[in-house]
């Protein structure tokens, strides 16, 4: 008895350590707080919002919900992807083309929605490719990517992919600069020789087709990150800058001597009226243009050859640099448009620009002397405010549209959640680890939707279970509904998350596609019945149009193909009812399968090799008859006398 | 009758297995094990007069009036337009039932829901569940149009 009341007493001490733990507010546990029940969204229900996060190094745009921070679709956009056979198939190649001949990779960075009247409507993502420079845009009916364009005369295209205030243009500024033209020359030329082009890419309101309007041939610097104006800054866009030095070499140390940098501001409208009133240089270039056909599922890819360039000075009143202290790295709008953040890397302080103040001293003309023709507008004058001593490192901020702003400090690695205005640090919590970008849904907009704001890591150390020397990378989610922030979840990303962009699921969940109609198929080498199915030799090479329903496919026994021929399968998914696909691969194809939905058609080729019969199967368990949903290709010596012979069920594929 | 619906079981259970794996269109084939009593009295009646087996559907009520050779032409067309010769040919079993005679067979109602709603009907028809049973294979939901489904039966009508 007096053990067991030892015991209870022991129990009790437990609970009261247990029940202090509670208390202590920043140490909250998931059951302690409620947390668990905020990201619970139970099986069969769906999220509050899309989450579009970048695939940093994988190439990639990856779709999640929030608050759950469930994965639902990684988007292949600059990197081939096997399990969609996008760059494997004859239909997407096109799509990776780019001066520089086909690309599998590259580097996806910063997300961006397309807006109408500076709010989210949900029908385009874009962004851009870093390493290669490009910038994609995914229609978010298909949730596919549907464009690339290569950016020319750019480099580490980092500065990317943001719009403007009605999607007039996405813009894609150069991290690197290059000799303007390209050209064979010392590096240790750089400085006056190099040039940044800030390129402004036009989007059709119609049918959002991108075209280059105009590149700005700035100053040799690095341009870091931008925003657009939006309220009364509408028309204008903010770049930050570095390496205002030119430094060609070191640059950690080299670049990181003058006392402030820039942040660019680009009178966009004046610059678009003199390039439309007939203003700037066309010059020689060579891009890839790749679009992807909703109707044919097919990409093309035009290189086009000019580009329109102006040159700064050309266009007085257009463009002025404003002194930003230490490197700046983000340079975020709010949602009125009247401040400009700088987040000098290296800064003690998060510097705020006036937009009105700005406009102020321009027509003031208070300016402290130029860079290559440009003005440099005097500090002071610009100056909003600056957030003292908030953290070490910071790099982006977005707002909730309630005054607040949030920033992320990538050496103290933290959120500090500050007001607009008074500039006063309303609280701080930490991430685990270095956090680089931070996103709430619409928080670059003029509406954001504040009720989250998703951290994302570049270092995850201990927080997960380990996987070897590499392991995951992060988002976090908080809530921000609060005076407090309070971190409700961790979810690994794909690749590295660099920026991403979040919107309500209600805007574009109703929009999205369910299958492709069959008689809108405008495949070259579509056959929408089965009695269309056929084998046709031309020269050595063979082109089977096979098609596919539950489960089988049209023709399945195929004869009078040789070794040594160049084998097209054209295969077309005939279903027309949500959630069918068809998957197709095919013994020895040096490619991947094709992963063809409902009315699509896709193409993969194969090179027969060896004498035999060979089959090919379905690759995607498609209903309880699957594993039946097979066939055979004869393969016959080169020169053989077999005929090409296709049928189904020993009958010709027409026969009534 | 036992034997039967002890392969609908079998057949039932394999299909759970499967949308385990890819949850698609068949999960609603679980259906015949809870109706299995008043599915046999069902049956019974259908053996009668199938005209009274209008199956589950949009169509409740359809009067056939002379064959209108113009709509069968257009059903024709829909009947290949619209993916069905892929499982059902005309004069014989392939995928699916041969089609020959099949309006003298089925009501006109149970033949268009047959084609409009595929998984309501084998969720809550006898005879099409019995077909399932025979043929395996579930049948697609094409999402054809009312107007095509019309068109097509009266292609059928033609070939009877």
């Amino acid at each position: 008895m007096k053990t067991l009341f030892k015991s209870v007493l022991a129990l009790l001490a437990l609970a009261v350590v247990s029940v202090g733990c509670v208390d202590n507010s920043s140490k909250k546990g998931a059951l302690g707080n409620s947390a668990a029940e905020k990201v619970y969204v139970a099986p069969g229900e769906h999220d509050e919002f899309y989450a579009f996060v970048s695939g940093g190094f994988s190439g990639q745009l990856a779709v999640y919900g929030l608050p759950s921070g469930r994965l639902f679709k990684v988007i292949p956009v600059f990197s081939v992807d096997a399990e969609k056979a996008y760059g494997f198939n004859e239909e997407t190649k096109p799509m990776l083309n780019t001066s520089h001949g086909f690309i599998p990779w590259d580097d996806s960075h910063h997300p961006d929605i397309s807006q109408t009247n500076g709010e989210l409507d949900g029908r385009y993502v874009f962004i851009n490719g870093n390493n290669t420079p490009r910038i994609a845009k995914i229609d978010l009916t298909t949730f596919e990517t549907t464009e690339i364009i290569e950016v020319p005369n750019s480099a580490g295209n980092h500065s990317s992919s943001f719009v403007t205030e009605n999607t007039e243009y996405v813009v894609a500024g150069t991290r690197f600069s290059v000799p303007y033209p390209q050209r064979d020359m010392p590096i240790n030329e750089y400085k006056g020789n190099f040039k940044g082009a800030l390129s402004f890419i036009s989007v059709d309101p119609a049918d959002g087709g991108m075209d280059l309007k105009f590149q700005i041939m700035m100053p040799g610097f690095d341009y870091d990150l931008s925003h657009p104006g939006r309220g009364d800054s509408h028309g204008w866009f903010f770049f930050t800058t570095y390496n205002t030095e030119e430094a060609h070499s070191l640059l950690e140390v080299n670049a990181s001597q003058n006392d402030k940098d820039f942040i660019a501001a680009i009178n966009w409208k004046k610059i678009e009226e003199y390039v439309n009133n007939g203003g700037g240089t066309k010059a020689p270039a060579n891009y890839a243009h790749n679009v992807y056909d909703e109707h044919t599922h097919t990409a093309t890819s035009t290189m086009k050859k000019e580009v329109l360039i102006v040159n700064p000075t050309d266009v007085p009143g257009a463009i002025y640099f404003m002194p930003t202290p230490k490197s700046p790295h983000g340079c975020d709008v709010d949602p009125s448009g009247e401040y400009i953040v700088g987040s000098g890397k290296l800064a003690a302080e998060l510097t705020i620009h006036s937009f009105s103040k700005m406009l102020k001293a321009i027509e003031d003309k208070n300016f402290d002397g130029d860079a290559y023709g440009i003005p440099i507008l005097n500090y002071e004058a610009t100056l909003a405010g600056s957030v003292k001593q908030p953290g070490l490192g910071p790099l982006h901020t977005e707002f909730d549209g309630k005054g607040n702003a949030y920033t992320t400090f990538f050496i103290s690695s933290e959120v500090v959640k500050w007001k607009l205005g008074t500039w006063e640090v309303i609280d701080r919590k930490p991430t685990y680890y270095s956090v680089g970008h931070l996103m709430i849904p619409g928080g670059n907009s003029r509406k954001p939707f504040g009720k989250y704001v998703l951290a994302m890591n570049k270092i995850t150390k201990d927080r997960y279970l380990p996987t070897g020397p590499e392991v995951t990378q992060s988002a976090q989610l908080y809530d921000i509904t609060g005076e407090k922030m309070e971190l409700l979840l961790d979810f690994p990303t794909i690749g590295e998350p660099h920026y991403a962009a979040g919107i309500p699921a209600d805007i574009v969940a109703k929009n999205s596609k369910k299958f492709f109609k069959l008689e809108d198929n405008k495949h070259e080498h579509a056959v929408k019945s089965e009695a269309e199915a056929k084998v046709v030799r031309d020269g050595n090479e063979v082109h089977i149009y096979l098609t596919m329903i539950r489960s089988h496919f049209a023709p399945d026994n195929i004869e009078g193909v040789q070794v040594g021929d160049k084998v097209y399968f054209h295969v077309t998914n005939l279903e027309q009812d949500y959630d069918v696909p068809h998957g197709v691969s095919m013994i020895g194809a040096q490619t991947s399968e094709l992963l063809i939905m409902p009315g699509q058609t896709e193409t993969f080729m194969w090179y027969p090799k060896q004498v035999g019969v060979w089959p090919f199967y379905c690759t995607d368990f498609c209903s309880a008859l699957h594993q039946e949903m097979q066939g055979y290709v004869r393969v016959s010596p080169k020169g053989s006398n077999v005929p090409i012979s296709f049928t189904l069920d020993d009958d010709a594929v027409d026969s009534e | 009758m036992r034997i039967k619906f002890l392969s609908i079981v079998a057949i039932a259970a394999l299909m759970t297995s499967c949308s385990g794996e890819k949850p698609k269109t068949e999960v609603k084939v679980e259906a015949p094990v809870k109706t299995e009593v008043k599915a046999e009295e069902k049956v019974e009646a259908k053996a009668d007069d199938f005209m009274n087996d209008k199956g589950v559907g949009p169509v409740t009520s359809l009067e056939l009036g002379e064959l209108d050779t113009a709509l069968a032409g257009k059903g024709k067309a829909a009947y290949k337009s619209n993916g069905c010769t892929a499982c059902h040919k005309i004069s014989k079993r392939f995928v699916g039932p041969a089609l020959k005679g099949v309006t003298q067979r089925r009501s006109p109602e149970w033949i268009m829901n047959m084609i409009l709603d595929p998984e309501g009907m084998v969720e809550n028809n006898v005879a099409a569940r019995e077909l399932l049973a025979e043929y395996s294979a579930p049948m697609a939901n094409q999402n054809v149009s009312e107007e095509d489904a019309r068109a097509i039966l009266e292609y059928f009508r033609t070939k009877n």
